[in-house]
């Protein structure tokens, strides 16, 4: 059994939607390009992408409302690709919630189950619940427009929960809520989501919102799926220059690599006095090797060009000079901005270059009063905070 | 979900579909695009004393032959008699000049309901509608007592002692100007203010701040945003103006007609369907240019909305 | 300076409202008088009914008005029903065949001159005739189809702008909770468009019940709607029981549009009002 089949086999075993090869063209441009993913049951599923990523053109084929040029979708191992959409076993909440303006709050619910056979009894008892659960059930009769948009948002899950889908799709779910009320119903769509057991699968631009929410997040880009793991995954270990750009803010740098160590690398930065430092992943199939970029690194001999990604949160800035001799700069502050928490400085290095980073300002601050404009200050890392790729 | 009715409803639905953008296009095919080749048909055919009063363009000349008999006379006609060329121009010009009016008046009325309080555009505008909704006819009629000799204008006047001697309004071009200016003021007003109901009024006050006058910045800022409004304004007036009939045939001087009643009368009176057609053709020709200009506003307004 | 700026576009606005108002007000104030001489103000005898009794008993006039009265209401119904689905297969079907054809089809009427309308339609009606042996004689029935062909244009038109300004996901939305495409529109897009249609339906009869132009082209003997009558009437000069009958009309109708309209404005600020209450309330 060769490595790949392996992973297929595993991949069929807890997947519970799965895309193979999905593809969706308008003209000549491919919105969505071979996306094959796998959605485990239960999860909470973030697409988070740009706009134009190809996020909602993959959201909406989940949906049925288009129709793929090439590949399969199978939702709990039954394919669902041509099903249409009033008849494929999930439901979605759109971003715009299109909540019925001359339906009440009831009778938006109460749409979905009376398309079923069911009882007006029963209708009205599982309205009454799912309203329950939104605690909207005050407001049952009032019509959209008399609803706050939080109120209407609510209403919008409930609608779609109600038909108990095997598989809830959300587009942008919280855009159109101001930001107070975001973070609240973050929270709140994550209770009903344990409660209820769904499987979610969200559309978002916002990459706080998919930190928060996602159990697992794939990022988009030019309708592909260019890295797929856990928050803490896509933060930490990008694998791509474009995904460590995206998500946060981050530190680029350009290397030549001088030297290799068992798992350390010695890299040359023009832009550096000194050499950069950075963990070296081991060869392929071991453990800690993270697909196809990280291979592409351990396959670089002496003398590759690669990227280093920074996080500002990881430098640390001090007058005097730091004593290992490897990853530190030196530079003056050229901007301090105050964010409460925490403060970033912008440091610009003898060549031109800025680099970004963030201090907490937690104790009394003695450090934050000698940081100020058009101090010469030093910054440095640790090896293991810096991340390389060769894309 | 299994079973074979919701199989029926797709095979429905499908072609419920072409039923529903068919049964319109068939409907619009038979009684708008078919007439109007009939029209261009006899338009090229000639004229004889027969019912139908026309000769075929196609005849059968041999058991496998068929001759087209394209008979050009009709537009070269239209060229040659004055009368034609004529109410063509007068139409034209008494399009454009009342056309001309209605903006003139149009626009500060339009202006004038776009700045005003919000609560009562709603009342303002439903005055310009109002007369919309009532009868065309009738409303043209009411001119006819205003501006006749023993009128109301002129008792008016000459009980004022401003003029001595009736004037005659009525059956002259002037009546049809305000006949026509009257009847298509809302197609000027509605357009314009819908514009201009959409500008930013903080631009007017970044004009003033920046030292320019009230009628300065009117022509500066207001005026060139609104072309698009004036440009549909002008032309919903202009298109039904040039070829107005029951306006000039009731305000209007006997001896100049307008084109449209020069078609009513080839057809109803010298009985010569071939000369009202070209005729016909030759005003919708004349009108192609404005007709094509407001459908690509109306596409774009369709667009942005 | 100010002042008399301030007072440029009232003014404007005021002398507009005069121009478009004072001819009917002349017709209502002239249909009470005595006089025969429709102009001059008989103020011995006037006020009086006498025109609206006598109209009372003008058979042409009262057959013409049921004539019209039964074209333009047929006319309206046929027009919202053939012109909400040339509307709603514009604004929803995406691509299809024939949608340039029927784009066009449907805007076309709407600034083809009537002179033209009226003379094409009469040719096919000939052409029919002596094609197909119908219509055998024209009259009501010509006339209805006329009003219907252009009239379906407006009512597409109207609820062209209605869907095009109503969201795509509401039904996207009925589709996603089950409902198959037929339901969809009657439970979703019907209701939203009803007012749309409720526009359609008294444009599409004001336009029928108005027209002159195109019925006299595809009328026959003895079938004169109230329109043909009024215009041979008055193309002889002024008569006051028109003066009457057009008070009637007017006064009809001016008090359904501005009912109306006031209605639809109190709804829109109780909704204006209730959706700035929503918004406090959280």
């Amino acid at each position: 059994m060769t490595d790949s089949d392996r992973h297929i086999a595993a991949r069929a075993a807890d997947a519970y939607l799965q895309l193979h090869e999905l593809g969706k063209r308008y003209g000549e441009v491919p919105a969505v390009d071979a996306v094959s993913l796998d959605i485990r049951r239960g999860e909470i599923f973030c697409l988070l992408g740009a706009s134009g990523s190809g996020k909602t053109t993959l959201l909406r084929l989940l949906a049925g409302f288009e129709t793929p040029d090439t590949g399969r979708v199978l939702l709990d191992d039954e394919d669902i690709t041509a099903v249409p959409p009033y008849r494929r076993p999930l439901n979605m909440m759109f971003q715009s919630y299109a909540l019925f303006p001359h339906l009440s709050v009831e009778r938006n619910v109460a749409f979905g189950l009376e398309q079923e056979q069911l009882t007006r009894g029963e209708i009205m008892r599982r309205v009454g619940e799912i309203l329950e659960v939104v605690r909207m059930g005050a407001l049952a009769r009032r019509k959209p427009h008399q609803l706050s948009g939080g109120q209407r948002q609510r209403v919008a899950l409930a609608r779609a929960l109600v038909k108990r889908p095997k598989l809830l799709l959300l587009d942008e779910p919280l855009a159109a809520l101001d930001r107070k009320l975001r973070e609240h119903t973050q929270f709140e769509l994550l209770n009903i989501q344990q409660e209820l057991g769904v499987t979610f699968v969200v559309v978002t631009h916002d990459q706080e919102e998919a930190m928060t929410l996602a159990t697992r997040i794939g990022v988009m880009d030019h309708g592909r799926i260019v890295q797929v793991g856990t928050p803490r995954e896509i933060y930490q270990q990008p694998l791509t220059r474009f995904v460590a750009g995206f998500i946060g803010s981050v530190n680029l740098l350009e290397g030549r690599v001088l030297e290799r160590q068992a798992d350390r690398a010695q890299l040359h930065c023009d832009e550096l006095p000194v050499p950069l430092l950075v963990p070296w992943p081991a060869g392929a199939g071991a453990p800690g090797a993270t697909g196809a970029a990280a291979a592409g690194v351990s396959a670089a001999g002496v003398g590759a060009a690669l990227w280093v990604a920074l996080r500002p949160e990881q430098l640390r800035l001090s007058r005097a000079r730091p004593e290992q001799p490897y990853n530190w700069a030196q530079g003056v502050i050229r901007e301090v901005a105050y964010r409460g928490d925490l403060s970033v400085y912008l440091v610009r290095l003898p060549g031109g270059r800025e680099l970004r980073a963030t201090l907490a300002n937690s104790g009394a601050g003695s450090a934050a009063v000698e940081l100020t404009r058009d101090v010469p200050v030093y910054l440095c890392w640790e090896a293991d905070s810096a991340v390389v790729g060769s894309d | 979900m299994t079973g074979g009715r919701p199989r029926l409803w797709e095979l429905l639905e499908r072609r419920g579909r072409a039923l529903v953008s068919g049964i319109p296009l068939g409907w619009l095919s038979l009684f708008f695009l078919i007439p109007f080749l009939i029209v261009l048909k006899i338009s090229f055919s000639e004229a004889r004393l027969a019912m139908p009063p026309y000769a075929p363009l196609l005849v059968r000349t041999g058991a496998h032959t068929l001759a087209i008999h394209m008979h050009l006379e009709n537009y070269r006609l239209l060229a040659s008699d004055p009368l034609y060329l004529d109410s063509l121009l007068y139409s034209l010009r008494v399009a454009a000049g009342s056309t001309l009016c209605c903006l003139l008046l149009g626009y500060p009325m339009a202006l004038a309901i776009a700045r005003a309080h919000p609560a009562r555009r709603h009342l303002l505008l439903m005055a310009i509608i109002l007369p919309f909704w009532t009868s065309f006819l009738l409303r043209v009629y009411a001119w006819i007592g205003l501006l006749q000799d023993n009128g109301v204008i002129n008792h008016l006047l000459l009980s004022l002692h401003l003029i001595h001697q009736p004037l005659v309004m009525v059956n002259t071009t002037f009546a049809v100007y305000v006949g026509i200016v009257y009847s298509y003021l809302p197609f000027m007003v509605l357009p314009l203010y819908a514009n201009l109901e959409k500008h930013d009024a903080t631009l007017l006050e970044a004009a003033a701040d920046l030292g320019a006058r009230p009628w300065r910045a009117f022509c500066r800022i207001t005026l060139p945003l609104s072309g698009p409004g004036i440009m549909a304004g002008v032309l919903l007036v202009f298109i039904p103006a040039v070829g107005e009939f029951v306006i000039p045939s009731l305000l209007g001087p006997a001896n100049q007609l307008m084109i449209g009643r020069v078609v009513s009368n080839e057809f109803f009176e010298n009985r010569d369907w071939p000369t009202a057609s070209a005729l016909a053709i030759v005003l919708l020709l004349l009108l192609l240019a404005p007709i094509v200009l407001l459908q690509r506003y109306r596409r774009r307004e369709l667009a942005s909305a | 300076m100010n002042a008399r700026r301030a007072l440029l576009l009232p003014s404007a606005l005021a002398l507009g409202y005069a121009f478009l108002y004072l001819p009917i007000v002349s017709l209502i104030v002239f249909s009470f008088n005595a006089s025969r001489l429709v102009t001059v103000w008989d103020a011995a005898h006037s006020p009086t009914l006498r025109w609206y009794v006598e109209l009372l008993h003008n058979d042409q006039i009262l057959s013409a008005a049921r004539l019209s009265l039964g074209i333009a209401t047929l006319n309206a119904t046929a027009a919202v029903i053939l012109g909400t689905a040339a509307g709603f297969a514009l604004a929803r079907f995406g691509r299809f065949r024939g949608r340039g054809l029927l784009s066009a089809l449907t805007t076309a009427p709407l600034v083809m001159p009537e002179i033209i309308t009226g003379l094409s339609l009469l040719l096919l009606f000939i052409s029919m005739q002596q094609l197909l042996g119908w219509p055998a004689r024209r009259g009501a029935a010509t006339i209805t189809l006329a009003h219907i062909s252009f009239s379906v244009s407006y009512v597409a038109i109207v609820v062209q702008a209605r869907l095009a300004g109503f969201d795509h996901s509401l039904e996207e939305a009925a589709l996603d909770l089950g409902a198959r495409p037929a339901q969809v529109f009657r439970r979703i897009t019907l209701p939203l468009i009803a007012p749309a249609l409720l526009s359609g339906w008294l444009l599409s009869f004001t336009l029928s019940w108005d027209d002159v132009v195109i019925s006299q082209f595809v009328a026959g003997p003895g079938s004169s709607t109230l329109p043909m009558v009024i215009f041979s009437k008055v193309r002889l000069g002024v008569s006051p029981d028109v003066n009457a009958l057009a008070t009637l009309l007017i006064t009809l109708v001016a008090a359904g549009v501005v009912g109306s309209t006031l209605w639809l404005q109190r709804r829109e600020q109780r909704r204006g009002s209730e959706m700035r209450q929503a918004v406090t309330e959280e």
